[in-house]
């Protein structure tokens, strides 16, 4: 659906994306992860056909989107970041309105414009300014005008900024939706939506792609692959010293002041040493009040990759 | 087409959904009210050699609002959308550059001829009031109203030229406004420099809106400001597509 080619976009000589090579394929939904000036918005930019590359191609459902734009963008539907809007119109006004701009067929609009409202749940404001609205309701537009004409593909820049954790929850729900029909490129810092909703998560780092692959397959690459926590009351022993003497553990943190000890094991990947922590527990009559596995997140991946020296 | 009739309708109706449309058409309208009255009174008191149709069409006052107006109306145009980076759906949405350009343009040049409707009202009172035409002959009607449907589509393009180069609207507001004063005197310096030869008098006269608007309200329709106004706007209309299109290399 999308192929990138050695993309790249230099901005007055500076490059904001570097030779970029990725491609999405049809009812996927690819999440795209990066730190604030990565180069997310300049790729989507691009390939939504706001502006053209520095050199590189890039083609959506087979268009190239500088050669044939009219056509790439007759195919997608676009929410740009912070969602510009009209704020002299009304909801339902603009909402007809850029069904008519995309072509929606005459007989067809108010159709589509009834279904995209109550999608997006803008019934209620449907004849408010736009002006008027909220954050979160101008988020929503944004979302129902990119769905307007039912795009094969649908590229949105930080869908969920904005949003409070009851609409966060409602437009991931909608995307998982969306996304059995649609092929969805999202762009996003909030790192569990990524996890929760994306098949396939790019991360992209000072205009490069750092990596490319399933969460799952990212989590399992990287070094700190997780760990492992217990809270005990150690007595006089260092506890600190006896759990590292078990094999696997990298690294052991102590916190807390009082007699309970937080731990905080750093562990080799696929080992897993609960099992010994346990016995030595045991052995040594510490109280346990708490022994669970941390899984490493994105989050991890995510800082692991972008900035390597806070891990 | 029909996305150029949905862009165009648009642009006409944003007109209405800003103060500003109101208030261009209330400073017009008494501009344009008040030019009225003082001609007719003025001719009440002596003889002239005019109908009230020229007079209204050639006075200070007349052109005081014409040249005042074409910044206000087209300032907005594109810098508004620059600025509220709105014209990221518009260019994202699958629609041709020129389309978005001429809708522009015919938003702007549909709320101008809207400004003009009062104006056939006034004759049509005198007609009532006086029982005497306020022109010789209906060809004066259709001259004058052809002539500022001509200076309208230039000015018009110059402002959408202006609107299309920055994001903020006083900076366009400003440059048209200069533009098209420095056009509209052009045809004076005919009458400043007496010292120049008269090819450079004559070459001038033939840029003179005042002179057009002069001969097209006596009834005459002379081809050559015709030929004029529309080359020009389209050449002012076609450098607002170029420069809307190198949008995309600026950034």
């Amino acid at each position: 659906m999308i192929k990138v080619e050695n993309l790249t976009k230099r901005y007055a000589g500076q490059p904001a994306i570097r030779d970029l090579n990725f491609e999405v394929s049809h009812g996927e939904i690819m999440g795209f992860l990066g730190p604030n000036g990565a180069g997310k918005t300049t790729t989507m930019r691009i390939l939504a056909g706001f502006m053209p590359p520095t050199s590189g191609r890039a083609t959506v459902a087979g268009f190239d989107v500088f050669e044939q734009s009219l056509q790439a963008r007759a195919h997608l539907g676009y929410m740009p970041e912070n969602v510009p809007l009209y704020s002299d119109m009304r909801v339902t006004e603009y909402l007809n309105y850029r069904a008519a701009l995309k072509g929606v067929q005459h007989r067809r609009v108010a159709e589509r414009v009834g279904d995209v409202k109550e999608l997006c749940g803008l019934k209620e404001v449907e004849n408010k300014l736009i002006g008027t609205l909220s954050k979160g309701y101008r988020q929503r537009v944004g979302l129902a005008d990119a769905l307007l004409a039912e795009p094969d593909l649908l590229i949105l820049d930080e869908p969920t900024i904005g949003l409070d954790p009851n609409q966060i929850r409602q437009v991931r729900e909608l995307i998982k939706n969306l996304g059995k029909q649609h092929t969805i490129l999202l762009s996003t810092h909030i790192l569990p939506e990524v996890e929760m909703t994306c098949s396939r998560v790019i991360i992209i780092h000072k205009g490069r792609i750092e990596a490319c692959d399933t969460p799952d397959n990212l989590l399992g690459k990287i070094r700190q692959a997780g760990g492992v926590v217990l809270e005990a009351k150690v007595g006089n022993d260092n506890g600190a010293e006896e759990l590292k003497k078990i094999s696997g553990v990298r690294e052991v943190v102590t916190d807390g002041e009082d007699d309970w000890k937080r731990f905080s094991l750093r562990v080799e990947s696929g080992v897993d040493v609960r099992e010994e922590v346990f016995r030595l527990a045991t052995d040594r009559h510490w109280v346990v009040r708490e022994l669970t596995q941390r899984r490493a997140t994105l989050e991890d991946v995510f800082v692991e990759l972008t900035h390597p020296d806070l891990v | 087409m029909r996305k150029f009739y949905t862009l165009l309708s648009r642009e006409v109706r944003s007109y209405f959904h800003s103060p500003i449309a109101y208030v261009v058409l209330i400073f017009f309208l008494i501009v344009s009210g008040i030019d009225f009255y003082f001609q007719v009174s003025f001719m009440n008191q002596r003889q002239v050699q005019y109908t009230v149709q020229e007079a209204f069409f050639n006075s200070v006052f007349f052109w005081f609002a014409f040249v005042l107006i074409f910044p206000l109306i087209t300032m907005r145009l594109f810098a508004e959308e620059f600025k509220l980076g709105t014209i990221e759906p518009l260019t994202t949405a699958p629609v041709r550059d020129w389309q978005v350009v001429l809708s522009k343009f015919f938003g702007a040049l549909v709320f101008y001829l809207i400004l003009w409707i009062p104006t056939i009202l006034y004759f049509w009172i005198f007609l009532r009031i006086t029982n005497q035409p306020a022109a010789h002959s209906g060809g004066a009607y259709w001259g004058s109203y052809l002539m500022l449907l001509l200076l309208g589509m230039f000015y018009l393009s110059i402002g959408c030229f202006t609107s299309v180069l920055t994001k903020n609207q006083i900076i366009a507001a400003i440059i048209s406004f200069c533009a098209i004063t420095l056009l509209f005197f052009l045809g004076l310096v005919q009458f400043i420099l007496l010292d120049v030869t008269s090819t450079t008098r004559d070459l001038l006269g033939y840029f003179s809106a005042i002179e057009h608007m002069g001969t097209f309200s006596r009834g005459i329709i002379d081809t050559r400001p015709i030929v004029l106004y529309v080359s020009m706007t389209i050449v002012m209309l076609t450098l607002t597509y170029q420069a809307f299109q190198s949008r995309k290399w600026r950034l």
